[in-house]
Order: structure tokens, then C-alpha cells, then sequence
């Protein structure tokens, strides 16, 4: 089953849309509080965890993902970051929302706090890594297996080789920092693939970047 | 089953945590105000405008792009690690998060509908010359295309060609022409 929020060579979108001239930041006002309560709200679980922000809006179903539009998918998510972590109840949300609407309801007593015993080393997500980089510009790199989520690895490049372009600086691994099980700083990549080397001789010509994390590529 | 309206819900899990202290509305008002006047495009256009007229800047934004966007006063979150790439006559740089939305927030601010939409997304990493023709940009065939995915946290900008016919034009005049969609690659700056 792939990830919800891995889109890359996906199909079945139809039409891009053109930009649309002057279009306001948040169209609703609703949507810049749902942007400021998730940026605000996951900090007040152990750090400001982007990464488990991510995997939160990578497990949402279709519709909390897609039919909510971008601002809803955050809301959504940041929700279920409270209610994982002890700090809302699983139904305080809608229970709330009820009697906003005049409904009378019976609103779930808070729950104890399960916040995860974590706290980042550092600000932001760069980090220092003790080894040198195990590859250098112009190596060349083959993509392994997408690992279990959560992880940053583009299915579309998995099983790829490509050219390493720029050692970029470390990073924490998002595949434990979102379960806040450790920062593991890692060497990130970026590694250049020639589209006909994902898709086929058929391809256009052209180039994509993809910046990779040390643990997902090996020496081609 | 269906739940409640989003908007609500939105108000609802607002007053939740403001009756916890866990957030402030006024806190909130500020962060939303930030990214509706003060963090947005208009940021990216200056250091666009300055790179033009200023070859030593042009190559410290080329060389460590975010100490040179820091000189003008432009930080903070998606900021951390900011890459310049420049689009010539015969390279084409188009930036993408395949995975989430991932977008330079100090230099261009939020990103915009399109630029979060699955179908751009899913397809200008699979057929990026027709997304962009699709996007208003008909780009030569013979002009080589890279699609940067943003699929950690480095952050993408693009430092656009410079049009000809602009060389009268002072550094605050052109920082009005340089557009948002120039600087993620799905425009050229129009003179």
C-alpha cells in the first residue's frame, strides 16, 4: 500500500492548474487558523517535529488528505498529533464543534498527557555528522527499497541509479525522528536521474533531482 | 461517518487548546498577519533584483545561498538550507515537493494553490515540458530541464533569466518585475 502523500509519477491527476494572479494567502479565514494552530499546536508536543507532522499527514484517509483541501489536510493532522500524544481527546474535536453548532453534547474529559519522551539536540533539522560523506559529486548511486513508512525515499527513484550532484549538509533521519526515536544525523545527497533512467528510452529528455538520505542509496 | 464542517472543526480544537493555554489567539493573529503581509514573494524579487546588479552577490547566492539571502535580512522556518539555481537561455530549473509542499517560506512565503496540488505534484516529475506548457510556459526543445524534488530540507530557488531589455532599469524597479512563478520555474520574468 503506498503512501497517501507520495505523488511523484503517479497518475491519474488530469490538468495542473495555472496560478491565478493576487491569489490571497488563505482564502478562508479558517485556513489561516488551521496553518497557525498546526505550526503552534505540534510544538507543544516534544519539540516542533516536522517530520511526525508529516507522517501524521501521511497516515489521514483520502478524504481528510485530499477533500480537505491543503489547510484542512493540516488541521487534520496536527489533530492527530494532539490526540496520539495524550493532549485532546480522540472525539474532542467533533464534540466541540457540535455544541459551536448548538448541539448539545457530552464533550470527552481530557485525557493524561502521553508526550513522547523526546527532545531534539538541536534547532531545525540540520545536524553535523561524524563520518565523512560515503560518496562524493559525480559518484554513482542506486536507490535502494522504499523501507517501511515513515520514510522520505520517493517511490519513483527507488531501484534507480543516479549521479550524485551536490553533498548536501546533514540532516536528522526523518524515518526515526518522526516516531521521535532518535535524530540519526545523516549525509543527504542530491542525486541527479536521467528521466529515461525512470521511466523508460521512451521518456522526454530532462533530469530530475531528488535530495537523499545516506541510508537510502548504495554504490552503483 | 461524516463529521463536522472543517471550518468548525478548526474552531473548535482553537478554543480547545486556547482553554488549556496551550495556544493564544493573539499569537495566532500575529503568525497569520506574518504570512499574509510580511514573509512572501516579494523577498525572493529583491534578492532576484539584486543578484542582477550585483555580479559579487550573484555568485555568493550561487555559492551559499542562504548566508546570501540572510545578508538581506531573509530567515527563519524553511529557511534553513536555501539552494540558488540559475535558469539560462538553455537550462531550465523547475522546483517541486513531491512528497508535501515543501517551499523556501522566507524568500517566497506560503506556496500557492498550484504548487500544492497532487497534479503538479504527481506529473512535473514525469512529464515536466508539458506541465509547464499547461502552467502558460513553452519552453524550446532543445532547453534542458531539471526538476528539483524537494524531498528533504533543502530548499529550492530559482534565480531567472534577467529579460532583455531591462539593462536602463534600476535595482528597485526591476524588483518589480520578478514574480513568484519565475522564481519556483514555472514562468520566465516578463520585461
Amino acid at each position: 500500500m503506498p503512501a497517501i502523500a507520495d505523488l511523484g509519477g503517479t497518475d491519474g491527476w488530469g490538468p495542473v492548474h495555472p496560478p491565478a494572479p493576487d491569489e490571497p494567502v488563505f482564502p478562508e479565514t479558517w485556513e489561516g487558523r488551521a496553518f497557525a494552530l498546526a505550526v503552534l499546536g505540534m510544538g507543544r508536543i516534544s519539540g516542533r517535529n516536522l517530520d511526525a507532522f508529516r507522517y501524521a499527514l501521511d497516515r489521514l484517509d483520502h478524504h481528510a488528505y485530499f477533500e480537505e483541501g491543503y489547510f484542512g489536510r493540516w488541521l487534520n493532522a496536527v489533530e492527530l498529533m494532539l490526540v496520539e500524544s495524550g493532549i485532546i481527546a480522540a472525539d474532542a474535536v467533533d464534540a466541540r464543534a457540535h455544541t459551536l453548532e448548538g448541539t448539545q453534547v457530552e464533550e470527552p474529559p481530557a485525557p493524561e498527557p502521553t508526550k513522547p519522551d523526546y527532545a531534539p539536540t538541536g534547532p531545525g533539522s540540520l545536524r553535523e555528522v561524524d563520518t565523512p560523506p560515503r560518496f562524493g559529486v559525480g559518484d554513482r548511486v542506486r536507490v535502494g527499497e522504499v523501507p517501511p513508512a515513515p520514510t522520505k525515499l520517493p517511490r519513483y527513484v527507488s531501484g534507480r541509479v543516479g549521479v550524485v550532484e551536490v553533498v548536501q549538509p546533514g540532516h536528522l533521519l526523518p524515518d526515526t525522528h518522526a516516531l521521535f526515536q532518535g535524530e540519526n544525523p545523516q549525509h543527504v545527497y542530491t542525486v541527479r536521474f536521467d528521466s529515461r533512467e525512470l521511466y523508460g528510452a521512451d521518456a522526454e529528455p530532462f533530469a530530475v533531482t531528488v535530495d537523499l538520505f545516506d541510508r537510502y542509496v548504495e554504490k552503483a | 461517518m461524516t463529521r463536522p464542517p472543517v471550518a468548525l472543526r478548526t474552531a473548535a480544537l482553537e478554543q480547545l487548546l486556547t482553554e488549556r493555554g496551550l495556544v493564544d489567539p493573539a499569537v495566532m493573529d500575529r503568525f497569520i498577519a506574518t504570512y499574509e503581509t510580511a514573509v512572501g514573494p516579494l523577498n525572493g524579487a529583491k534578492v532576484v533584483a539584486r543578484a542582477w546588479t550585483d555580479p559579487a552577490y550573484r555568485e555568493r547566492l550561487l555559492a551559499d545561498g542562504t548566508a546570501a539571502i540572510a545578508e538581506l535580512g531573509f530567515s527563519g522556518p524553511q529557511g534553513e538550507h536555501i539552494v540558488v539555481v540559475e535558469n539560462t537561455p538553455t537550462r531550465h530549473n523547475v522546483v517541486v515537493c513531491t512528497l508535501c509542499s515543501c517551499y523556501p517560506w522566507p524568500v517566497l512565503g506560503l506556496p500557492p494553490s498550484w504548487y500544492k496540488d497532487p497534479a503538479y505534484r504527481a506529473r512535473v516529475v514525469r512529464e515536466p515540458r508539458k506541465v509547464l506548457r499547461e502552467m502558460g510556459l513553452d519552453l524550446p526543445a532543445d532547453v534542458q530541464i531539471t526538476v528539483r524534488d524537494s524531498s528533504a530540507e533543502v530548499r529550492w530557488l530559482v534565480l531567472p533569466e534577467r529579460p532583455a531589455g531591462t539593462e536602463s532599469l534600476s535595482e528597485e524597479d526591476l524588483v518589480g518585475l520578478v514574480t513568484r512563478d519565475a522564481m519556483v520555474g514555472v514562468a520566465k520574468v516578463a520585461p
